[in-house]
């Protein structure tokens, strides 16, 4: 059931990434590029995923998910020193390369070496991210 | 180009259908940097299997498309090391504000999360700025 649902989820990501255009890198810098030639698509994606994903968080009120267990609550504390550093640095590459993780498996099967040399490396990010978030609370001690 | 609009709304629809179908299926947020970050610093192997068919998903669709609707250009740039440096940055900051475009984007804003619109503010402030540094100044991308 839980496979199930997850492959289902994962082709209907992977669909609305394909046909929105968001894997094509210069949608998003496009997008980003306020300055230069702007592309406003990206804020449809945007607007299109938030509609169905707002009836859902209304959805689970009151209610179980279908396989089990509990929705997720929100973290806390909201607002803290990760969430605005690694943000920052989240947002320095995607507009570098104009890819996020999404995307960026989304169009490993299509976009040639690129997609793999910045996949292969955002992975070695996610492997380096536990040391180097222990460090930014260590650098700084806790508010 | 002038359907690019509507292209982008048919499938923005779809990526919020997707993360609806994973919260109220299998209570959990559709974040794509959290599915595979955990898979790869190992921090989620109780979930590994129903993640990985989530990826392969991901992965296999356009795939699936590509027949009916064409391969798609990624456009993405040549330059080797504007792809590490990119992809180091996506990896570290998404895993240390624990969330991407569609986590803190996606499923947050929709829940009016103040974490996720914070989250988003900042990676649309850093990537307008980048691309104003890098392309309109430095011209390497």
């Amino acid at each position: 059931m839980r496979l199930v649902i997850s492959l289902l989820s994962g082709a209907l990501f992977g669909a609305g990434l394909y046909l929105s255009g968001m894997t094509d890198t210069t949608k998003v810098q496009g997008w980003l590029d306020v300055f230069g030639q702007w592309d406003p698509t990206l804020a449809f994606v945007m607007g299109g995923a938030i509609l169905p994903m707002a009836v859902a968080w209304q959805l689970t009120r009151g209610r179980r998910p279908l396989s089990g267990g509990t929705f997720p609550t929100p973290a806390r504390p909201e607002i803290d020193r990760r969430l605005v550093i690694g943000s920052t640095l989240f947002g320095m590459g995607w507009g570098l390369a104009g890819l996020c993780p999404g995307p960026a498996i989304a169009s490993l099967g299509f976009g040639g070496v690129p997609g793999l040399v910045f996949a292969a490396f955002m992975i070695v990010g996610m492997r380096l991210a536990p040391g180097l978030k222990a460090r930014l609370d260590r650098a700084v001690p806790a508010e | 180009m002038q359907f690019d609009w509507i292209m982008g709304l048919i499938g923005g629809l779809l990526i919020g259908t997707a993360g609806a179908v994973l919260l109220l299926g299998n209570g959990k947020i559709m974040g794509a940097s959290g599915i595979i970050g955990g898979l790869v610093d190992g921090s989620a192997r109780s979930e590994a299997r129903e993640r990985l068919v989530f990826l392969a998903g991901v992965l296999a669709m356009p795939l699936l498309l590509i027949p009916f609707a064409g391969t798609p250009e990624t456009n993405a740039t040549t330059n080797l090391a504007v792809l590490a440096a990119a992809g180091l940055l996506v990896g570290i900051g998404t895993r240390i504000a624990n969330g991407c475009t569609s986590g803190h984007g996606v499923c947050g804003i929709s829940r009016l999360s103040l974490r996720g619109i914070v989250a988003t503010v900042f990676y649309i402030l850093a990537g307008g700025l980048t691309i104003v540094l890098f392309r309109h100044i430095v011209g390497v991308i």
